[in-house]
C-alpha cells in the first residue's frame, strides 16, 4: 500500500468516513449497464441458486433454480439467463462506426491500413464483488464447450440453445476483466475501493455493504459502526440484516431457511410424480408451485439488498466526473467487444481451455502494458493520484525559476534548454534520470542534471529538455517551459512502448514445446460421480 | 582418509565438460547452473571465444545493457582481434562509451549492419525485435534464470542451439500483473526461461559450477546450505586466504564493534531494538550510513589470494543493499549527509551479478509487522547475502525471528508448479541463526 493510501485510511478511521482517493472517475460507466447479482449453492462449485439481472434498477429479472442439484433446472436457469444477457449484448452489436486498423498484408508482409467496423458502444456487465466476477468465469467455462442438440444430435446432455454462446461471451468478459483499466466487466467493490479509502482493511473492502457503509454512512453513525452493523447485525431469527453480496450465501440462511424450503419442494415433486389421477395431480401441483414460489421469495430477499447496493454504488460513482483518458481506454474495450462479436459471427470455435504459449505470452505482455498505461493515465488525469506519486518520489511539481538556452554539440546543434524548477517535493532522481511532463497531451522528456541549493530549504532541480521542440535550431514557440510556469514532471513514462513481436503459434520454437498442433474440438467436462451429490 | 578438495581442478573439470557438450554435443541446449561468483561471466567469455574459434556464428543474449557492455569489454580484453557486434537500442547513450575505444567492436541499432561478425551481443529486449531469414548457428543466453519465459519465446526462433547460463538461487523474474491463470502450464509466460526450457526438453544436459570464487570460506557454507541445499558448492579460497584489517582501532560504538566482528568472522549483525517502523526506518537507515562512514574512516585494507599486498577498502569496493527503492534512496540521502559518495546503494534486483569487498545490508524484514511473499523471497535474501568477497554486515531490528514464526508462508499452492526449495521462511531462519552468532546489539 502506498504512503498516501495509508494516510487516507488513517484519516478515514479518525473522521469516521471514507476519504476520497480520486477526484475523477477512473473507470467508464455505461449509460445502461447490465447488473448481475448471482447466488450459488453451498457445497457444489458453480451450482447457481438464482440471480437478479437486468438494466432497469426498478424491475430486475428474478431467476431461480428451485433445486440446484437438478441439472435440468440448472440448464433452464442458464437458458433464462442467456435470454436476458444475449439480447442486451446484441443491442450493442448492431450500431457500428467505420474505423481503421493496422494489419499485416499476408502477401507483401507490409503494414497496411484496413477499413473495419468498430461498435459505437459496448455493453457493460456489473457484478457486486470480485467473487461474482470469478463466478462469471466459472459459468463461462462450464457452458462454452456444451453442445446443443442442434449442433450435435448425439450429445448425451444437450444444452438448451444459446447456452454455449452465453458461455463464450461470459468467458470473453471474464478474460477482458483481467486487463487493467478495462471496464467491460466490473466488480462494484473494486471500483468503489479504487475511488475511496475506508478505515478498514482491503480484505474487508470486498464486503459491498461494509464498503458502502464507510463511503456513505447513515446519519448518527460512523463508518466503522455502520460497517460493523452491515457485516454482523442479525434479526431476532438469526438472519443477517444485510445479506452478503454473494455469490456465497450466509450459512444461517442456508440451514434455517433454504434447506427446509428445498425439502418442501422435493417432497412436492415426489408427491406430484406419485399422483394417481388428474385431480390429485392438480392439488399436488399447487403445493409444488407454492413451494417454488417460497424459494423464489427467499432468493429475492437475499439478492434485492445487494441489487440496490450496486445501484447505490453506481449513483455514488456517477457523481464523479469521468477522467480525461477514460474514454480512450473504453475505446479499447469497444475493440475487444467488436473483435469477439466478429469471432462469433465468423463461426470460430469457443476459446480453448488453456492458452497456447504464444497467446499466453501475448496476453501477459498486453496486460503489463495496460497496467503501466493505467498507472500513468490515472496520475495524469487526477491531481490526487499524482499527489500520491509525488509523495513516493516518482514525480514532482513546482515552479520554473530559471530557463537558460543551451544547445547540443555536433554538426547540427539542437536546442537543449536548461530549466530550473523549485519544488517542495523530494523526487528520487538518479544520475541523468529521464523525467516527463505533459505538453499538449504528449509527453516531453527532460534529463535530470543536478540539484542546486536554495536558501529557503526548498529543492531546486535543474533539468535539460531534450525533445518535442521541433526540428530547427530554435525551439518552436511554446515548446520550452518559461519562467513562472507551474509544471509537474514524472519519473515514469506516459506512454508505453510496444513489446517484442512474438512468433505465430504455429511457429512456436523448440524451447516452448514447438507448435501446439491442430486444434481439436474440445469436449465439455465429463460427468463424474462428484457432479451428482 | 578423504582426498583434499582442489577447487581449481574441480572448476576446470566442470568447465571442460560444459565446453565439450556445447561444442561437440548433440543436444540443442546446454544448461549451466552457477552459484554466486562461480565464474559465470568467465565461462560465457570462454565459451564465446571457443565457438568463434570453431567458426560458428554466435549471438549472445544478456538481460541488461550493463551486462551486455560488460561482456563486450571482457571479450575484447581476452581477444582484441575478435570482430564483435554490439546491437543496441536507438535511445540516447545506448551503450557504455568505453566500447568506442575498441577497434574491433562494431556498434549499431540495426542487426543487418552487424551481419557476418563472429559474435553479436545484445539484450533480450532488443533481440526480440530482430528478424532474420537464417537463424544463428549458436547462441549463449546469459542470466537465463532471470529471463522470463515469454522473452525467451520472442528470441528462440533466432538460433538453432544454445548454451543457457544462470544462477537459480537469485531473484526470479516477475510480472507486474497477476499471472495465476497460467500457473502450472509448462510455458507459463511469467516463469523463468530455464523452467520452460527444461519442462519441454528434460533431456538437455545440465551442468553445475562447483566453486564460488567470490564468496569467502566464511560465507560459502551458509549461502550454499541456506539457498542451494540440493546443489552445494564450495568456496575457492580457505579461511586464511582473505583478511580484512583496519588501521584505526574501534571506538567501542555499535557500528565499530560490528565492523570488527564482520572483519573477523565474515558476518556481522547490527541489531537495533525491536520496533515496527515505516519502510524507510530513519534509525536503521542512519545506522547503515554510519557503518559505511566508519568503514571508510577506519582505513580498511583487504588482503586476498589475488596478491600479497593489501588493497585499501575504498568507496567503490563497498555496497549497500536494500529491498525497496525508497529505502535505497533514503540510504543515499543519509550517506550524502555524512559526506559519503561513490558507494553503490541499490536494491537486490539491481545488485544481481555484482561483486564488492564489503556489503552492508538493510534486512528486508527489519521493522516490518508482516512477512509478505515479496520480503520472504529466497532470491532477494540470497542476492543480498552473496555480493561480498570479505564481509557482510546486516542491519536489522530485533524480533524478525518471532515475525517469521508468527507468519508462516501462506502462498497458495498452484497445481502443476514445481515447489521451490528452500522456501523463504526456511532460508531466512537459516541466515538469521548464523547471524545471531555475530550479533552486536546497539541502541542508536
Amino acid at each position: 500500500m502506498s504512503l498516501i493510501a495509508t494516510l487516507a485510511r488513517l484519516e478515514a478511521v479518525s473522521t469516521g468516513r471514507a476519504q476520497p482517493s480520486a477526484t475523477v472517475r477512473h473507470r467508464h460507466l455505461s449509460e445502461r449497464p447490465l447488473v448481475l447479482v448471482p447466488l450459488t449453492t453451498a457445497g457444489e462449485a458453480g451450482a447457481p441458486l438464482g440471480a437478479l439481472v437486468g438494466t432497469d434498477r426498478d424491475a430486475p429479472h428474478l431467476l431461480v433454480v428451485p433445486q440446484p442439484r437438478d441439472r435440468d433446472l440448472r440448464f433452464a436457469f442458464l437458458a433464462e439467463l442467456a435470454g436476458v444477457v444475449l439480447p442486451y449484448l446484441d443491442s450493442y452489436a448492431e450500431a457500428v462506426e467505420a474505423a481503421e486498423r493496422n494489419e499485416t498484408d499476408p502477401e507483401t508482409g507490409k503494414r497496411v491500413k484496413v477499413e473495419v467496423e468498430l461498435c459505437a458502444d459496448a455493453p457493460q456487465l456489473i457484478l457486486p464483488s470480485r467473487a461474482g466476477v470469478d463466478l462469471v468465469r466459472l459459468l463461462g467455462r462450464s457452458m462454452r464447450f456444451r453442445r446443443t442438440a442442434e449442433q450435435d444430435p448425439e450429445t448425451p446432455f444437450p444444452a438448451p440453445p444459446h447456452v454455449p454462446l452465453l458461455g463464450r461471451w461470459l468467458t470473453h468478459f471474464g478474460e477482458r476483466a483481467r486487463v487493467p483499466g478495462s471496464s467491460l466487466l466490473l466488480a462494484m467493490t473494486d471500483v468503489l475501493a479504487r475511488h475511496w479509502a475506508t478505515g478498514q482493511s482491503t480484505l474487508e473492502d470486498q464486503h459491498l455493504g461494509a464498503l458502502l457503509a464507510w463511503i456513505d454512512p447513515p446519519d448518527h453513525a460512523t463508518g466503522a459502526e455502520a460497517a460493523l452493523a452491515a457485516e454482523l447485525a442479525r434479526d431476532p431469527k438469526g438472519q443477517l440484516l444485510h445479506p452478503p453480496a454473494g455469490p456465497a450465501t450466509d450459512p444461517a440462511f442456508d440451514n434455517k431457511l433454504l434447506a427446509p424450503a428445498f425439502e418442501r419442494y422435493d417432497r412436492g415433486r415426489t408427491a406430484l410424480a406419485a399422483a394417481r389421477d388428474g385431480l390429485e395431480a392438480d392439488d399436488r401441483l399447487g403445493e409444488l408451485t407454492a413451494a417454488e414460489r417460497a424459494i423464489r421469495a427467499l432468493v429475492e430477499s437475499r439478492t434485492r439488498p445487494t441489487w440496490d447496493a450496486v445501484w447505490r454504488g453506481l449513483d455514488l460513482l456517477r457523481e464523479l466526473p469521468e477522467g480525461a483518458r477514460v474514454e480512450e481506454r473504453w475505446t479499447r474495450d469497444r475493440w475487444s467487444f467488436t473483435a469477439h462479436r466478429d469471432r462469433v459471427v465468423a463461426g470460430e470455435p469457443p476459446q480453448p481451455r488453456r492458452d497456447d504459449a504464444v497467446t499466453a505470452a501475448n496476453k501477459l505482455a498486453a496486460r503489463e502494458r495496460e497496467q503501466a498505461r493505467l498507472e500513468a493515465q490515472e496520475a495524469l488525469d487526477d491531481p490526487l493520484v499524482m499527489a500520491g506519486r509525488r509523495l513516493s518520489g516518482e514525480a514532482f511539481a513546482g515552479e520554473v525559476t530559471d530557463v537558460v538556452m543551451a544547445y547540443s554539440e555536433g554538426k547540427r546543434p539542437s536546442p537543449r534548454p536548461l530549466v530550473t524548477v523549485r519544488t517542495d517535493d523530494r523526487p528520487h532522481l538518479g544520475e541523468r534520470a529521464k523525467v516527463y511532463r505533459s505538453l499538449g497531451g504528449k509527453p516531453q522528456a527532460a534529463e535530470f542534471v543536478g540539484h542546486e541549493d536554495s536558501p529557503d530549504g526548498t529543492a531546486l532541480i535543474v533539468l535539460r529538455v531534450v525533445d518535442k521542440m521541433g526540428r530547427g535550431k530554435e525551439p518552436e514557440v511554446g515548446s520550452v517551459p518559461e519562467k513562472g510556469d507551474r509544471l509537474c514532471f514524472t519519473a515514469f513514462e506516459h506512454e508505453q512502448r510496444g513489446g517484442a513481436k512474438l512468433p505465430e503459434p504455429e511457429d512456436t520454437p523448440w524451447t516452448h514445446g514447438g507448435p501446439p498442433g491442430e486444434g481439436v474440438q474440445e469436449a465439455a467436462d465429463p460427468l463424474t460421480a462428484e457432479d451428482v451429490l | 582418509m578423504t582426498t583434499v578438495f582442489d577447487p581449481g581442478a574441480a572448476a576446470t573439470q566442470a568447465t571442460d565438460a560444459i565446453l565439450h557438450d556445447t561444442l561437440h554435443g548433440t543436444a540443442r541446449g546446454v544448461v549451466v547452473d552457477s552459484p554466486p561468483g562461480a565464474g559465470k561471466s568467465t565461462l560465457v567469455v570462454h565459451a564465446a571465444l571457443e565457438l568463434a574459434d570453431a567458426g560458428r556464428p554466435l549471438m549472445v543474449v544478456a538481460q541488461t545493457n550493463a551486462q551486455v557492455d560488460d561482456l563486450v569489454l571482457r571479450l575484447a580484453e581476452k581477444n582484441p582481434e575478435l570482430p564483435v557486434g554490439r546491437l543496441h537500442s536507438s535511445d540516447a547513450d545506448p551503450y557504455d562509451k568505453a566500447l568506442d575505444d575498441l577497434p574491433n567492436v562494431r556498434k549499431s541499432a540495426k542487426a543487418a549492419d552487424l551481419a557476418g561478425l563472429d559474435v553479436v551481443i545484445s539484450t533480450a529486449a532488443k533481440w526480440g525485435h530482430v528478424k532474420v531469414d537464417e537463424p544463428w548457428r549458436h547462441a549463449i543466453v546469459d542470466e537465463a534464470y532471470q529471463m522470463r519465459s515469454d522473452s525467451l519465446l520472442a528470441v528462440a526462433g533466432l538460433f538453432e542451439r544454445a548454451l543457457f547460463v544462470g544462477d537459480p538461487g537469485q531473484l526470479d523474474p516477475f510480472a507486474i500483473v497477476g499471472s495465476e491463470q497460467w500457473a502450472g502450464l509448462s510455458y507459463d509466460p511469467s516463469a523463468s526461461a530455464v523452467t520452460t526450457l527444461l519442462a519441454h526438453n528434460p533431456e538437455l544436459p545440465q551442468h553445475r559450477l562447483p566453486v564460488s570464487w567470490r564468496l569467502p570460506a566464511s560465507a560459502a557454507p551458509l549461502v550454499s546450505g541456506a539457498f542451494y541445499p540440493y546443489t552445494p558448492f564450495r568456496s575457492g579460497t580457505d579461511h586464511d586466504d582473505r583478511h580484512l584489517a583496519f588501521a584505526v582501532p574501534s571506538d567501542g560504538s555499535g557500528p565499530d564493534r560490528v565492523i570488527d566482528e564482520a572483519a573477523e568472522a565474515g558476518w556481522g549483525l547490527l541489531e537495533l531494538p525491536a520496533r515496527h517502523t515505516p519502510r524507510t526506518d530513519p534509525e536503521a537507515v542512519r545506522a547503515v550510513a554510519t557503518v559505511v562512514r566508519r568503514l571508510l574512516d577506519r582505513g580498511g585494507a583487504a588482503t586476498s589470494e589475488r596478491g600479497p599486498d593489501p588493497t585499501p577498502l575504498t568507496a567503490d569496493r563497498i555496497a549497500v543493499g536494500t529491498a525497496h527503492r525508497d529505502q535505497a534512496a533514503a540510504v543515499r540521502a543519509a550517506l550524502a549527509d555524512l559526506g559519503v559518495t561513490d558507494v553503490t546503494v541499490d536494491t537486490a534486483n539491481r545488485l544481481q551479478g555484482r561483486e564488492f569487498d564489503v556489503t552492508v545490508v538493510l534486512h528486508p524484514l527489519s521493522g516490518r509487522p508482516d512477512a509478505t511473499a515479496f520480503h520472504l523471497e529466497t532470491g532477494r535474501l540470497c542476492v543480498l547475502a552473496s555480493r561480498h568477497r570479505h564481509a557482510c554486515i546486516v542491519v536489522c531490528r530485533a524480533g524478525v525471528t518471532d515475525l517469521l514464526d508468527d507468519y508462516p508462508s501462506t502462498e497458495p499452492v498452484q497445481l502443476g508448479t514445481l515447489v521451490k526449495f528452500p522456501d523463504g521462511w526456511e532460508a531466512n531462519h537459516a541466515v538469521l541463526a548464523r547471524l545471531a552468532e555475530h550479533r552486536v546489539a546497539w541502541r542508536p
